[in-house]
This record gives C-alpha cells, sequence and structure tokens, in this order.
C-alpha cells in the first residue's frame, strides 16, 4: 500500500511532538524542526513525481474501505500544493532561526509550526470533507497561538479580529457539513462528488454551495470577507506574517477550488458566476486598498487579498486553462509572496521599522537586496518574464477564450496597480535617501539566515518564469484532474466508481 | 480550600478514581469507555486534590511536565498508527497479538497503544488548563 500520502502528515506531527519533549532544549528543536522540513520537502518532491508518473494516488486510513472511513488522496493539484508547502516550509524555518526571538522559541515557536504545517498538509491531502474541517482547525489553532505568540498590543488586536472571524467562518463550514452530510448520506468526498447530482432537491445543493462559498470565502479572504487579513497580518514576527501570507490563505483557496470542481457541479451557471464576479471584485478591492498603505506589510496584505481575486476568478472561468493557470498562479503567488514578507524583515532588521515613510536607502547601502526585492515585486506585478508573467497571461487568455471582457480589463488594471504600489515600496524604501532620524543598526550576526531564504525564493520566481514550460505542464495536469473528476473518484472508490 | 473532610476524602478518592481512568481506558476497547473519558477521570481527580490541597501538593503526582505528558501521548497515537506501515498495510491498519500472561488470553492491539496516547494527550491537556487557571488565582490570593 501507498504510505508515502501519509507522511507529510506525520513527519510534522512527530516532529512537533518530540520538539514539546525537548521542550527546554531550544537548540534541540531547532535541528529537530530543519531536519523534518527537510525531509518533508524529500517527501514533497518524491510524492510529486509518484503522482505525475503514476496517476492520483488514495490510501484508505486504517484499511477501512472507502466511504466509510477517512481517505488521503494526492492528485495533481493536492501534491503540487504539498510539494510547494515543502519550499516554503523549509525556507521559513531557515528564516527563522536568523529572525526569531529566545522568548518565543522558548515559549514552543517550532511544535506550533510543526503543527501548522501538519494542519496544512492535512487540509492538501484529505479526501473527506469532515476530515478537512478537523485538517482546517489544526491549522486554525496553531495559527491562532502563532498569532498571538509574544502578547505584544498589536498582536493581541489582531489576534482577537483574526480568530472571532475564522470561528465564525469553522461554524459555518461545520454547519455546511452537517447539512450535507443529512442530504447525501457521506463524507467521502469522490463518493459525495456522486451523489450530489442525483439528491432531491438541487435547490438545497446551491444554497449548500453558497454556504461553503461562505465559509471558504472568510477563510480565503475573498471580497466581502477579507477585512480580517490586512488587520492582522501585518502583527507578528516576519516569519510567521511570511508563512500566514504566502501559504495560510491559500488553503481556504485551495479547498474552494476542489469543493468547486468536485462537489457542487450541478449549478455552474449561478456558483460559479458568483465565485467569478467575487474574484473580480476581491481583485480590485485588494489593490486599491494596497495603495493607500504606509506600513511594509499592511500594503503586502492587502495585495494578499488582490492575488487571491486572480485565483477565485480563474476557478469562476471554469475551463481547463483557467484551472491550469491558477494552479500556476497559485504556486508562483506562495513564492513570491513569501519572499515580499522576508525582504521586509530585512529592512526591519537594518532600520527597525516598517514605516515605508520612515525608510530609505536600502538600495544604496545593500544593491543586493534590492534587486532581490524588485525579482519578487515585478514578478507580483506580472512583468516577464518572471513567474507571475505567465500565471496572469494564462488567466487573461482563459478569459478572452470565454469573453469575459470585463474581468480580463479589470485583471490587467489591477496588475498595473500592483506595479504602481511595488513601485511605491521601491521608491520610499529602496530608493529615496534615509530620511533623518532613522535608526540605522549593525545586520549583526545570521544575516545568511536571512538572505539564503531570499535568495532561494527570488530564483525559483526567475526559474518558473524564464523555464515556465515544466511547471506549466503540472499546472495542466492538475488542471485537467480537477475538471474531470471521474479519474480521482476512481482512484478513491476503486472500480465502483467507474459505475 | 481548607476542609478536613475534603483533604481526607480527596486522597481515597484520588487512588480509587485513578483506578477507575483505567478500568475505563482498558474498557473502551469494546464497551463504552476509552482514553478520552479515563483521561477526564484522571484529571478530574487530580484537580479535586488541587482544590483540597493546593495545586504545588497535586504537581508531586506528576513524573514530569505537563506538555511533556501531552508530547508522549502524541507520539504514541502516531506510533500506534505507523506500525503497521511497516508491515506495508495502510497507516493505522490495526494490529493485534495474543498474549498469554498468567493463564489470561490477552487481546492487545495498536488501537489500545492508540487510546493510552489519547489518555496521557487528555491527562495533560486538562491539567495545562486547570493549572494556568489555577495558579493565577493563587497568586491573587
Amino acid at each position: 500500500m501507498n504510505s508515502l500520502i501519509v507522511l507529510p502528515i506525520l513527519l510534522p506531527l512527530l516532529v512537533g511532538a518530540s520538539c514539546v519533549v525537548v521542550w527546554r532544549y531550544v537548540a534541540a528543536q531547532r535541528i529537530l524542526t530543519l531536519a523534518g522540513s527537510i525531509v518533508y520537502l524529500a517527501v514533497a518532491v518524491v510524492l510529486l513525481e509518484r503522482v505525475a508518473s503514476e496517476g492520483i494516488q488514495a490510501v484508505q486510513k486504517g484499511a477501512w474501505i472507502a466511504p466509510f472511513g477517512i481517505t488521503l488522496v494526492a492528485d495533481m493539484f493536492s501534491a503540487v500544493m504539498v510539494a510547494t508547502t515543502g519550499v516554503v516550509t523549509l525556507v521559513i524555518v531557515v528564516y527563522s532561526l536568523g529572525t526569531m526571538d529566545r522568548a518565543r522559541e522558548a515559549w514552543g515557536y517550532y511544535p506550533l509550526f510543526n503543527i501548522l504545517i501538519m494542519g496544512v498538509s492535512g487540509a492538501f491531502l484529505t479526501g473527506d470533507i469532515f476530515n478537512l474541517f478537523v485538517w482546517f482547525e489544526v491549522l486554525l489553532i496553531s495559527s491562532f497561538v502563532l498569532l498571538a505568540l509574544g502578547g505584544e498590543r498589536a498582536q493581541l488586536e489582531g489576534a482577537i479580529k483574526y480568530v472571532t472571524l475564522n470561528l465564525v467562518a469553522s461554524a459555518f463550514f461545520l454547519a455546511a457539513v452537517g447539512i450535507l452530510y443529512a442530504m447525501a448520506g457521506s463524507l467521502n468526498m469522490a463518493d459525495l462528488s456522486q451523489r450530489l447530482g442525483d439528491v432531491a432537491q438541487p435547490g438545497l445543493v446551491t444554497t449548500l454551495a453558497i454556504l461553503f462559498l461562505v465559509a471558504f470565502g472568510i477563510k480565503g479572504a475573498i471580497f466581502p470577507l477579507f477585512f480580517w487579513l490586512p488587520a492582522s497580518y501585518h502583527t507578528p514576527p516576519v516569519a510567521v506574517s511570511a508563512i500566514f501570507g504566502g501559504l495560510l490563505t491559500k488553503v481556504g483557496v485551495y479547498a474552494l477550488i476542489r469543493v468547486f470542481t468536485l462537489l457542487f457541479l450541478n449549478n455552474v451557471d449561478y456558483t460559479h458566476t458568483i465565485i467569478l464576479w467575487a474574484g473580480g471584485i476581491t481583485m480590485v478591492t485588494g489593490v486599491l486598498g494596497a495603495v493607500a498603505q504606509y506600513e511594509f506589510r499592511r500594503l503586502l496584505s492587502f495585495h494578499i487579498v488582490s492575488q487571491i481575486g486572480y485565483m477565485v476568478m480563474g476557478l469562476g472561468f471554469f475551463t481547463p486553462l483557467a484551472l491550469a493557470g491558477t494552479v500556476f498562479f497559485i504556486v508562483h503567488n506562495i513564492f513570491v509572496k513569501t519572499n515580499l514578507f522576508l525582504v521586509s524583515g530585512v529592512s526591519h532588521r537594518l532600520h527597525g521599522t516598517y514605516d515605508l515613510k520612515k525608510l530609505g536607502g536600502l538600495y544604496r547601502a545593500h544593491p543586493w537586496i534590492g534587486m532581490l526585492f524588485l525579482l519578487s515585486a515585478l514578478s507580483l506585478a506580472g512583468v516577464p518574464p518572471l513567474s507571475g508573467f505567465f500565471g496572469k497571461l494564462v488567466l487573461i487568455k482563459a478569459g478572452l477564450g470565454i469573453e469575459q471582457f470585463v474581468l480580463v480589463a479589470a485583471a490587467l488594471g489591477v496588475s498595473l496597480l500592483t506595479l504602481f504600489s511595488m513601485t511605491k515600496i521601491w521608491a520610499e524604501a529602496f530608493w529615496k535617501p534615509l530620511p533623518d532620524g532613522t535608526a540605522v543598526k549593525a545586520p549583526g550576526g545570521g544575516m545568511a539566515l536571512l538572505l539564503g531564504p531570499i535568495v532561494t525564493l527570488a530564483v525559483l520566481a526567475v526559474v518558473m518564469g524564464v523555464a515556465a514550460g515544466p511547471f506549466f505542464a503540472l499546472a495542466q495536469q492538475a488542471g485537467e484532474q480537477l475538471l474531470n473528476p471521474e479519474s480521482y473518484i476512481r482512484a478513491v472508490l476503486g472500480a465502483r466508481g467507474g459505475s | 480550600m481548607n476542609s478536613l473532610i475534603l483533604r481526607t476524602a480527596s486522597r481515597f478518592l484520588l487512588i480509587l478514581l485513578f483506578q477507575f481512568s483505567i478500568f475505563l481506558l482498558l474498557r473502551g476497547h469494546n464497551d463504552p469507555g476509552g482514553g478520552f473519558v479515563g483521561g477526564l477521570v484522571l484529571a478530574a481527580a487530580l484537580t479535586l486534590y488541587a482544590i483540597a490541597y493546593d495545586v504545588r501538593s497535586m504537581r508531586r503526582f506528576l513524573p514530569c511536565r505537563a506538555q511533556t505528558i501531552i508530547a508522549w501521548g502524541l507520539l504514541a497515537a502516531a506510533l500506534s498508527g505507523v506500525w503497521s506501515m511497516f508491515k506495508g498495510q495502510p497507516f493505522m491498519t490495526g494490529q493485534w497479538a495474543h498474549v498469554y500472561i498468567l493463564g489470561l488470553d490477552l487481546h492487545l492491539g495498536t488501537p489500545l497503544l492508540f487510546d493510552i496516547g489519547v489518555y496521557l494527550t487528555v491527562v495533560g491537556v486538562v491539567l495545562i488548563v486547570i493549572m494556568s487557571l489555577a495558579e493565577e488565582v493563587e497568586e491573587d490570593d
């Protein structure tokens, strides 16, 4: 049987628990976490390779046959997401080694981080909708603590908004799962996919679909449910901000894509049109919010919202090309967004502030950091030949293909505004001379731990652009699998699924 | 709380409830019971003792920090699932063995190990919650 799929969940659990055992020895926790994340990445790459060569992998936990037990499924989309998680995890762990303060390390940063990664992997790999809820809770609870850990005033304020809104979303999610079970009598997503087609009340299924849209919409920060995100993501330490901004909201988007390609397909005209426009408006409001910001990380947080809009719009287009573009765009965005947060951490390390008005002169003092920022920023805006260009190109081409001209125009406009606000960061933090009164700190030891991750992610942004072919081939495979759930169903339910 | 009756009773109850919690843990194998409720009973017994005396004297009964109890619980539960993977079966497939001790035929398996993990985790979590709250109150006094 295929135990490879279990490892991305099991590994962080084992490492996290071991970190608690050696609670007093922070150095041991660091080594365990670093080793764990290296192994995780290796496992994720092997899993991706296996899925690419042998097709969708599934394992029935405890040998309880689907749909009665819990199934773990790795299709191309899941495998790509797990591999991306592997890269980001490793990078953030290295960055944490260089930036995390002693107090947070001593109070359980590493165990929490591992449990967070366990939750994220679980959400990507599960094939059971209630299990998905459980993984969401796992990652949310650890993210609550990570967000509040340290207990600074701003942090707690952000955490209250984050916790409240996400608990509301969880309540929606749980209620929706309950109704779904009452209606279809199953929780296995592949099984549900077959059953929802011939439910007696199709109207109820559509209502349920919207309930899920609201739940994942809050978690994924879609208009008009995004306001908690820019209010909280800039408050914790940079490494935490980066993993939240890069990875966490994308779990909501992942769940959205999963349920709206596998489960709710009986009224596509209605549901996916709502998704489409929600995506479009998210895109525009996010970027407009960013224009007004002068706090480095707050500005980036609004951009997260805006980029989420692109992904959701891709789901709304609902063509093979659009879904492939969405997958590609998610991966690109995770790398680039994480990297921009990491760069903001370097500017904080050098000048002790995130306020763009107080920053300045970074390019003159550290040209290399300037170039690294520029690579990520231009990639985010979609300048060729960087990764963002191809993500957006494909999405726009998909939009033109089904004649959604308004949304295509919006997407292009948003790109311009993204470029504008990235230029603003460039002009303020890097180009203009350093304002009087801003401290210049010695970089201190361990700068390599900060710059190594940034260089890695910047190189990935370039490679995904210059050599987009192989990456896009994977995304295309993912998109095709998403649009044809039969292979997913067959992998989970076996021969029975073919009937 | 300064009550002679409660103090005397809680010492006996602690032993009784500990036995009861182990009973529940083992009974959960085929009947209602299990690691979760067993863990709650033990944690309740310790909490009762902490109310009768104070948190510090309750802490004496713990072999290690409550966090460490949770960690071992998680590791035990995870290990019970990994066992089957070494035999090439899916994660968490139950592994069983008959063990003969003192003329008894014991039917042991990894679900019991999983339950022990749950038991430890529940004890640890409840104690952390109780201790953090109680110590805050005791500091205020």
